[in-house]
């Protein structure tokens, strides 16, 4: 039902964790659906330095949060921002229609992150 | 790589002695039992063996027994039949908030054309209370629909009380039995049961063989109509192979129904014992003991998602399956978990093993020897298990 790459990212996830003092924070889901993904930003200047996960899900979830993690690293914030949740599916080779709407939340993670970033960023100016 | 099946709830690995026999009926005795010659005089002749086998099991007469293409026929046979059959006595229906789908939703089939529906709760093991259906007869009632033993959590229903409530009230009184069927003792005329609803390949039978109980002068309208096969209940040529290799399986069950309880409830105990012991945050769902099927678990492990689980356990070659919304094909977890009252994040997270005849205490070692550091490194991704631990050092 997934593909080999979901399955890749499933089983070895990249960029699991959290970074201490993350400038951006960004969390999507909630435990009653079942999907929970959390990510954590180190922005420098425009770009981010480095990015981490901590998701509670399916197959897809874990696989999508990883692989959005892949996509960002060493990108701006502007080029980050225009990831979707259907890139992130279509650079893991599609997933299952089911999970299309429930399990596809890494891009909305990201994107929350960036936003906490310059909410932050705002507060210091 | 090791395998490890532990998903006979799902589905049993056919008995060889059965495919073997089956396998006589496709290709030397294939005669329609329906036909006059030789040829259908033999196949009729098993047909009605294997009635009489299937029927010994259940301490019903052979002229009682209906084969079905399955379980999903039989309850649909049973429910809709009635329902045709009884209409003009009656439009109220009563069931459990736990059933099989293939009875809740063909009763809310039949609540949305015109007949009314009343789902009774269970409490926290999963079990219906005998009073909660008492309260729910009305003048009106035709039907009584109950399953004896739970597929998700092995939870036992007290079938006999409600059997003799329904004669009581002169209620027709049907039960699905087929996650009990074969496992542990059925008697329909103890229980007062007027429709049983059984199938084949959970007892290491086929596929696509089932059977309903219809009690003699119980009136069950067909709902597939042709040759009138099944004294007219069921029409369509005879599955004899299926039906045959059924019969077979359910003699063997007979024979070996005592030795399989007490093989799997010891297994049974041993992975639901070790599974406490080796994981934090677990809890069993279901009841324990005499009230559980002798060969299910089902444990919700707290802060990560049952479909992860599977996969990982999958990867490993064990076979088990989960209540979680990502395997229920919708977007809310079991609904019987939810009607037992675990809240949604809870039920996300169970996982259901079921046990059969060839598991062994080695693939249940293997299981606790994996299941922890799945869990483990589920937990090491997942933002619930921080927060968890982190409230705990905080107290």
């Amino acid at each position: 039902m997934y593909t080999e790459k979901v399955m890749d990212h499933f089983t070895n996830p990249r960029n699991v964790g959290e970074i201490e003092n993350a400038n951006g924070v960004g969390e999507v889901g909630n435990a009653k659906c079942g999907d929970i993904m959390r990510i954590y930003l180190d922005v420098e200047g425009d770009v981010i330095k480095d990015v981490k996960f901590k998701t509670f899900g399916c197959g897809a979830a874990v696989a999508t949060s990883s692989m959005v993690t892949e996509m960002v690293k060493g990108k701006t914030l502007d080029e980050a921002l225009e990831i979707s949740n259907a890139a992130v599916a279509e650079a893991l080779g599609g997933l299952p229609p089911a999970k299309m709407h429930c399990s596809n939340l890494a891009a909305d993670a990201l994107h929350a992150a960036i936003k906490d970033y310059h909410e932050k960023q705002g507060k210091k100016e | 790589m090791r395998r490890v099946y532990l998903d006979h709830s799902a589905t049993t690995p056919v008995d060889p002695e059965v495919a073997a026999l089956m396998m006589t009926y496709y290709t030397e005795k294939y005669g329609n039992p329906s036909s006059v010659h030789s040829f259908g005089r033999e196949a009729k002749q098993a047909l009605e063996e294997a009635r009489r086998q299937v029927a010994e099991l259940i301490g019903a007469e052979p002229s009682e027994v209906t084969f079905t293409s399955g379980g999903t026929e039989a309850d649909n046979l049973a429910i809709l039949g009635t329902a045709e059959a009884l209409s003009k006595k009656g439009k109220h229906i009563i069931t459990s908030a736990v059933e099989h789908h293939a009875v809740l939703e063909t009763c809310e089939y039949l609540e949305k054309n015109g007949f009314d529906l009343t789902v009774v709760p269970v409490d926290e093991e999963g079990i219906v209370s005998v009073e909660s259906v008492k309260k729910a007869i009305r003048p009106d009632t035709i039907l009584i629909t109950m399953m004896h033993a739970n597929n998700e959590v092995g939870a036992i229903q007290p079938v006999a009380e409600i059997g003799k409530l329904a004669k009581e009230h002169g209620i027709v009184f049907h039960v699905d039995a087929v996650q009990s069927f074969g496992k542990i003792p059925i008697d329909v005329k103890a229980m007062a049961i007027d429709l049983l609803t059984i199938s084949s390949h959970k007892i290491y039978g086929p596929k696509g063989v089932g059977a309903l109980y219809i009690r003699k002068g119980v009136r069950v309208a067909p709902r597939i109509y042709g040759g009138g096969q099944e004294k007219k209940r069921r029409s369509g040529t005879e599955n004899t192979p299926g039906i045959i290799g059924f019969g077979k399986a359910c003699e063997l069950a007979s024979q070996r129904m005592a030795e399989d309880a007490q093989h799997l409830s010891k297994l049974r105990d041993k992975l639901m014992n070790g599974i406490v012991e080796t994981i934090d945050y677990v809890k069993i769902n279901g009841p324990l003991g005499d009230k559980r099927l002798p060969n299910n678990v089902n444990v919700s492990i707290q802060f990560v998602e049952g479909e992860s689980l599977l996969l990982s356990l999958d990867m490993l070659g064990i076979a088990a399956s989960s209540g979680s919304a990502c395997t229920s094909g919708s977007l809310d977890p079991s609904h019987v978990l939810l009607a037992m009252g675990l809240v949604h994040e809870i039920a996300h997270g169970s996982l259901r093993f079921t046990l059969g005849r060839q598991n062994t205490e080695e693939d249940i070692d293997y299981v606790l020897e994996q299941l922890p550091k799945i869990v483990e490194r589920l937990r090491m991704m997942s933002p619930l298990y921080d927060q968890a631990v982190h409230a705990k050092q905080a107290q």
